[in-house]
């Protein structure tokens, strides 16, 4: 029995029972949403080693129908999207309690759900394009979920880019069907690899190439697409902030780079416009890197603080990933592209720990002090002493504070570009590490320690319901951090062999 | 080739509508545009001149099964199509909370967010 197409069958059907139900029944959203996701999330997590399984969709076998496919990379995603969300379902139940039309929020929730997991296990690129909108229109409306003023505004702004950047990507899935034949992403990676792998790329394939990384890109945020990321984050309600800057720019925006670009065009050495790609990833990243850490540092509202550490933070993913694909078309050490683009994966599956953890945490402050104004707060861990404790670990944990996750991942990033010759680079992303210290620093001293100040004073601690997703949270970045040798080869190390084994994934997929 | 050029322009001038407009419909308006110019290069892929409808019938030689259209950028332009009704439906009903909250489709004034 493959139970791969579960992962979007469940979330879909919750998805349509619950606004359904919710008619007659008005808990239907809570009760489904916990339901599905903690199955999800079991399923995740019991795949964690098991074989690459490919499923076609109805038993139509390649060319006619889809493939469904879970490797390494996919497994992954899937643990971030599913454990994540499901610990914002826990979140939300109390937490959303103030806003009318729950079922109409559980039901874009788990709909958000299934368009991300659709993305990470679809096998075919037009599919890949329709699950990706499915993810991002439910993402549109749950930011603008409020119905006030800068709710709306921030929504609207994410859906014209948003939009945009879907545009770009079906216009490239076009183009590279025009150019190969076939929306199969093993069956195009075959073509391209035995009718262009020479040293010229044929420039309708360098278009599409463009386009997919301009409209992924814009889904992952990085600088300079990021316009609407630092309006949408904050927006959102709490629980929606933390899914959109924990999993939905990561499965969406960078997860597609990596399939894409490794599994479909494929990195070969000696092809100048790999390198070009390559090089146009790295400039992304660094960009991400500087501008969204400076922008950080000046910010006085929590959740656009947090934001921005985010463009900053998923340049440091593009930045392993980048480095990795750079060794690969300059024809450099397949370990050292391997160990690049283990620390990308590593930063990417910390980050959807740490951010979605800070995110629930600000929620948690916004809704004790009733504001986000970091001017106004101080002294929160003599009030709130245990959402205090995990925002000041997952605070340490960002800034790259050893002995957590966060200073593991970035390590990796930076001796890999030390190793691959990009001393600049390095140096960059070294300085901006101690930026993003400075930030949380910031954010520690005015938030959490000091003299009881402002709208702390009136704040108590959250219900039971609200912090215990946080200490889950914050015991899975603290154990990211110390128990590494397991999470790396158990999960790491597979998704990272899928990556760099393009050959094998056609193989899999192609039989 | 003048077709595809000619597609190029209606994307650009989608992207030019959604740009320099300020006006929030405009804007809605602009990305319709592109939408309907992506859709429209799929068709132009898959469109054959003289081309016969891709139905197989007993007795058809190579021949003319060569002549056939593709038929896949269509079935692919139906779905497009659908998705982009979705988003223009969200599109439309923002533009309605924001006028009744702002009185005006001028994103000038709406805005007060900073990016």
């Amino acid at each position: 029995m493959n139970l791969v197409p579960l992962y979007v069958a469940i979330p879909l059907l919750a998805a349509f029972l619950i606004p359904l139900l919710g008619m007659w029944w008005k808990k239907s959203g809570e009760v489904l949403a916990t339901l599905s996701t903690v199955l999800l999330s079991v399923m995740a997590i019991a795949s964690i080693g098991a074989p690459a399984v490919v499923h076609h969709m109805g038993g139509w076998p390649f060319p006619e129908g889809i493939a469904i496919v879970s490797d390494g990379l996919a497994v992954l995603l899937l643990i971030a999207v599913n454990v994540v969300g499901f610990l914002c379902v826990i979140f939300s139940l109390k937490y959303m309690q103030e806003y009318t039309g729950l079922p109409k929020y559980y039901g874009l929730f788990m709909l958000m759900i299934a368009g991300m997991n659709g993305v990470v296990v679809s096998g075919d690129l037009f599919n890949l394009f329709v699950f990706l909108e499915i993810a991002s229109i439910a993402s549109y409306a749950l930011v603008a979920f409020g119905v006030e003023a800068d709710e709306l505004e921030a929504g609207f702004k994410y859906l014209v880019l948003g939009s945009v950047a879907s545009i770009m990507i079906l216009f490239a899935v076009g183009t590279v069907y025009a150019v190969t034949g076939t929306l199969n992403m093993a069956d195009a990676a075959r073509e391209i690899a035995s009718r262009f792998g020479g040293p010229e790329m044929n420039p309708a394939l360098l278009l599409a190439a463009a386009f997919f990384l301009m409209g992924f890109s814009l889904k992952a945020a990085l600088v300079p697409f990021h316009a609407w990321l630092p309006d949408a984050h904050p927006s959102a309600p709490a629980p929606i902030s933390a899914m959109l800057s924990g999993v939905v720019i990561k499965s969406l925006g960078i997860y597609a780079i990596c399939r894409i670009f490794f599994h479909v065009f494929g990195f070969a050495a000696g092809n100048p416009s790999s390198v070009i790609i390559a090089n146009a990833m790295i400039a992304f990243a660094i960009l991400s890197i500087v501008i969204g850490g400076l922008l950080a540092i000046g910010q006085w509202d929590l959740k656009r603080l947090l934001a921005y550490s985010s463009i900053g933070q998923i340049g440091y993913v593009m930045l392993g990933i980048g480095i990795g694909a750079r060794v690969l078309a300059t024809g450099g050490a397949r370990s050292l592209a391997a160990l690049a683009i283990l620390g990308g994966l590593f930063h990417l599956i910390n980050h959807a720990a740490f951010k979605s953890l800070l995110f629930l945490s600000s929620g948690a402050i916004q809704q004790a002090t009733g504001t986000r104004d970091m001017k106004r707060m101080g002294g929160l861990k003599e009030r709130m002493p245990i959402t205090a404790a995990t925002t000041n670990l997952a605070a340490l944990s960002i800034a790259g504070v050893p002995p957590f996750s966060g200073f593991w991942s970035k390590l990796v990033i930076i001796v890999a570009a030390v190793k691959a010759g990009h001393v600049v680079i390095s140096s960059i992303a070294i300085a901006m590490a101690f930026v993003t210290l400075v930030y949380y620093v910031k954010l520690q001293r005015e938030v959490l320690f000091g003299a009881v100040r402002g709208a702390v004073e009136k704040a108590r601690e959250v219900p039971a319901v609200m912090y215990v997703p946080l200490i889950i949270l914050a015991v899975v970045c603290v154990g990211f951090g110390l128990l590494y040798p397991v999470v790396g080869a158990r999960i790491l190390e597979p998704a990272t062999d899928a990556l760099l084994n393009g050959a094998e994934y056609i193989k899999l997929v192609l039989g | 080739m003048t077709v595809y050029f000619l597609c190029a322009v209606l994307l650009m001038m989608g992207l030019y509508c959604l740009v320099a407009k300020k006006n929030i419909v405009k804007k809605v308006i602009g990305i319709v545009i592109m939408d309907y110019a992506v859709n429209l290069y799929l068709i132009i892929i898959g469109y054959k001149h003289g081309g016969l409808a891709p139905i197989v019938e007993p007795g058809m030689n190579a021949q003319t099964l060569g002549r056939f259209v593709d038929p896949l950028p269509q079935a692919l332009v139906l779905t497009s199509i659908v998705i982009g009704l979705g988003v223009l439906s969200l599109m439309v009903a923002m533009c309605i909370r924001m006028y009744e909250k702002h009185g005006t489709f001028d994103m000038s004034q709406i805005s007060k967010l900073r990016g």
